[in-house]
């Protein structure tokens, strides 16, 4: 039965798919000639890939995920979509924010500090780390 | 490459093991010959889209898998029995414990419970099959697929040696040299395809799948639980298929992304396999909370107590196992803030799981208990559990952790949890269903024994690793000093492991045994149990499960059926023809093909790599022009199939 409606619906030949397909991967090889062939500095590499990496999601979800599809069978079907959605968003950012966070905190700053004269930075790390990740927090 | 350097050599056991495998090998050939079994194997079981039979085939494996995986857990038993054994050498014994956790949680673990889940969550919501059932096969021969590449790593080329956790830079080209750490990304990057697809597919199952009748809130327990479980592995196995893929390409093409030099990041190898572990801990644990809330409920003859709760604290504990993650590496130095932060989310986690404690508890309070095998295992998970519970919120404590960090406190802990959790529900869940499955019961005095062997050995074995880890003895060193003070209680942990194992044996004696004189079941319904899996009118269900689809009225609805007298009997004219999936053996086929490529790429052999990827696409391409849209079973083959099976 399932069969039978999804079958339906998908007469035609499936350009929205071709266009997204093709769309994607311009974007991604943009994405990787802005990295490799420009001289743009690395803050805006990485906004201008940023964006572009954002531009594919949006761009996945409206061709290839359903996502403007709007169920009329159930209410179920529609609140666990939206559920979906909203789990999904949760788990992307906090692995992004999640990571950057735990990988920039504390360890990370004293890497960069290394080149800095060695100071008490490191024998005084119990108050110090303290004091990092809330010097830390006002950067952000 | 030479010869010598692609098998392993030097090693009496590994030959010992190669003469093993070949004399298996000769004699599965020699059987399937003799007795004109190819066909059989083709039609019944390689090519079969069935989720009981593919289940059977998970839980085979992982059976094999555990009892590989304990091999390997005995043999470092034996050598930290003593201070200053040589029975194996350093190398040896890290290869040993990186392959022992590698199989435990990713080849014995999971599919144990997914081949559990095939079995039973189909038969629980009324469905005839899964979603995708073609789909269920990829997973099933992905996932083997990907075990068997891990496993001949041993006698081929070598086995990974930097630990189930692969950190960098240990697990670089510079320290790991070799095919054995590609053997690890590659199989677990084989296997993990699968394991996502199963994930995608139980979603879809039990969402769209249910009988008439059958509410969210009316579904049971394992199927909940398994519904989460799915939740989680859609979201957190990405992670880890690009974890993989990163260290694949700093291994096989020079990138540097975990790499010390070229500005990689090291630790974000160990952020991101926790960032997929930790969420992975809840994909074996979960299934067992489900498993143990179906056989409670069942053998107390009461509805679960506090279903709702139940289901509440698995949707949070959803959400909080992706926010734990840094207790696995507080000791990186993320500073207080970080660490504080995941100090308090950790401890919070326990407290979805403590809900689910009391739970059983007030399940049982007051219920009519019948002390079965399965109900054996799932009370000794309570009082096991909890006590790994408990020295699980004690390594939450950032501070104190640093004390704790690396020491075999910390293995004790996890054994505490992953075997009174996960591998007592295995245990617990295959003697239940195992009715559903073969048609008679396993034996339940000699189920017994294997509990109290087992259950024994398992606190012989790790309560004093608890107090080795207090001691100061760090794990992964493959042997110590006699004045370290450690001999003593090592010596009583060995004995205890090998008491595991002997219950194992035990186990499957117990297995051979009841195919040989177990009584038969005559009826679907060999527990008295509460749920539809119960329901159907033979022991075994039929290919098609349900010759008419259960209308579901409530919460335990079979149950309340018996109970009100009202057991429907199937009329001939209620039957209609059944639509059905068609076997077949493109699945097994892919499979072979990544096998091919997932052996070149570890090797770097890129021409078979690249050969085995144009198979794959190759398999891929013909399914999207096949045009199968399975078949019908006929109304009088589904009467025949009914009366005959009366």
């Amino acid at each position: 039965m399932a069969n039978k409606t999804v079958a339906n619906e998908h007469h035609g030949f499936p350009w929205k798919h071709l266009i997204g397909f093709v769309l994607s991967i311009v974007l991604t090889l943009f994405a990787l000639w802005i990295a490799l062939e420009t001289d743009l500095s690395l803050t805006w590499i990485l906004i201008i890939i940023f964006g572009f990496a954002f531009l594919q999601a949006a761009l996945q979800l409206l061709m290839f995920m359903h996502v403007t599809e709007n169920s009329t069978k159930s209410n179920l079907t529609s609140r666990v979509q939206i559920g979906n959605i909203l789990f999904a968003a949760f788990v992307a950012i906090v692995i992004v924010i999640g990571s950057v966070w735990v990988m920039t905190a504390g360890h990370a700053k004293h890497d960069k500090d290394q080149h800095a004269p060695k100071t008490e930075n490191h024998e005084n790390h119990g108050g110090g780390s303290e004091h990092d990740s809330g010097e830390h927090g006002s950067h952000e | 490459m030479k010869w010598d350097e692609f098998f392993v050599t030097g090693d009496p056991m590994i030959y010992g093991a190669d003469v093993s495998i070949v004399l298996t090998m000769v004699g599965i050939l020699f059987y399937l010959t003799k007795y004109k079994k190819w066909k059989w194997l083709w039609d019944e079981w390689l090519t079969t889209v069935d989720h009981k039979k593919l289940g059977i085939m998970y839980i085979v494996s992982a059976v094999l898998m555990l009892f590989r995986g304990g091999v390997d857990a005995l043999l470092m038993r034996t050598q930290l029995a003593v201070p200053e054994a040589k029975f194996l050498d350093s190398q040896h014994y890290n290869e040993i414990f990186t392959t022992h956790g590698t199989i435990m949680i990713i080849f014995m673990a999971m599919p144990f419970l997914i081949g559990l889940i095939n079995v039973v969550v189909p038969l629980q919501i009324g469905a005839r099959d899964v979603a995708y059932p073609y789909l269920n096969a990829v997973s099933f021969w992905t996932f083997f697929i990907g075990a068997m590449l891990f496993n001949i790593s041993f006698v081929i080329g070598g086995s990974p040696s930097a630990g189930w956790t692969s950190y960098m830079p240990l697990a670089s080209n510079e320290l790991s040299p070799g095919p054995g750490q590609n053997y690890y990304l590659l199989g677990l990057q084989i296997a993990g395809i699968g394991t996502l697809l199963t994930g995608i597919n139980f979603l879809v199952t039990i969402l769209k799948m249910r009988a008439p009748g059958m509410t969210l809130f009316r579904m049971p327990m394992f199927t909940w639980s398994s519904l989460v479980t799915m939740v989680i592995i859609i979201f957190a196995f990405p992670i880890l298929t690009v974890a993989l893929a990163l260290m694949t390409f700093d291994r096989l093409f020079g990138s540097h992304f975990f790499t010390l030099q070229g500005a990689g990041m090291d630790m974000l190898w160990a952020n991101l396999f926790w960032l997929w572990g930790h969420p992975e801990v809840y994909i074996v644990i979960l299934p067992a909370f489900g498993m143990f809330s179906e056989i409670i409920s069942t053998f107390s003859r009461k509805t679960l107590f506090g279903y709702k709760a139940m289901i509440w604290s698995m949707l949070l504990i959803a959400g909080y196992s992706f926010l734990v993650w840094v207790h696995h590496f507080f000791t990186m130095g993320s500073g207080a803030l970080v660490n504080s932060v995941f100090s308090i989310t950790t401890m919070a986690i326990g407290i979805p799981t403590g809900v689910k404690i009391f739970n059983w508890l007030f399940t049982m309070y007051r219920g009519k208990i019948q002390f079965t095998t399965p109900m054996l295992w799932s009370l000794g998970f309570i009082v096991n559990f909890v006590i790994g519970g408990v020295t699980g919120v004690m390594l939450a404590m950032a501070a104190a952790d640093y004390q704790y960090h690396n020491t075999y406190f910390l293995v004790s802990h996890f054994h505490y949890v992953l075997i009174a959790g996960t591998v007592f529900a295995c245990f617990a869940g295959l003697i239940y269903w195992y009715p559903k499955m073969f048609g008679y019961k396993l034996n339940e005095r000699i189920g017994k024994w294997v509990f109290w062997v087992f259950t024994i050995g398992f606190n012989v074995c790790f309560f004093p690793q608890y107090f080795l880890g207090l001691d100061g003895m760090p794990r992964r060193v493959y042997t110590y000093s006699e004045e370290s003070g450690w001999g003593p209680l090592n010596m009583v942990s060995t004995i205890g492991g090998f008491m595991m194992g002997i219950a194992f044996l035990i186990l499957v004696y117990n297995m051979y045994y009841s195919f040989r004189y177990a009584k038969r079941e005559t009826t679907g319904d060999a527990w008295d149990g509460r749920t539809l899996e119960w329901s159907t009118p033979t022991a075994m269900p039929p290919f098609y499960n349900f010759a008419k689809i259960p209308e579901v009225t409530g919460l335990d609805h079979f149950w309340r059926q018996k109970q009100a007298g009202k057991v429907e009997k199937l009329k001939a004219e209620d039957i209609k023809p059944i639509h059905m999936p068609s076997n077949s053996g493109v699945p097994f086929i892919m499979a072979s093909f990544f096998f091919v490529a997932g052996f070149g790429m570890v090797f770097e052999w890129m021409w078979m790599a690249i050969f085995g990827i144009i198979g794959v696409f190759g398999t891929l391409f013909y399914r999207s022009f096949e045009y199968d849209d399975g078949y019908y079973v006929s109304v009088e083959e589904v009467i025949e199939t009914e009366k005959i099976s009366k």
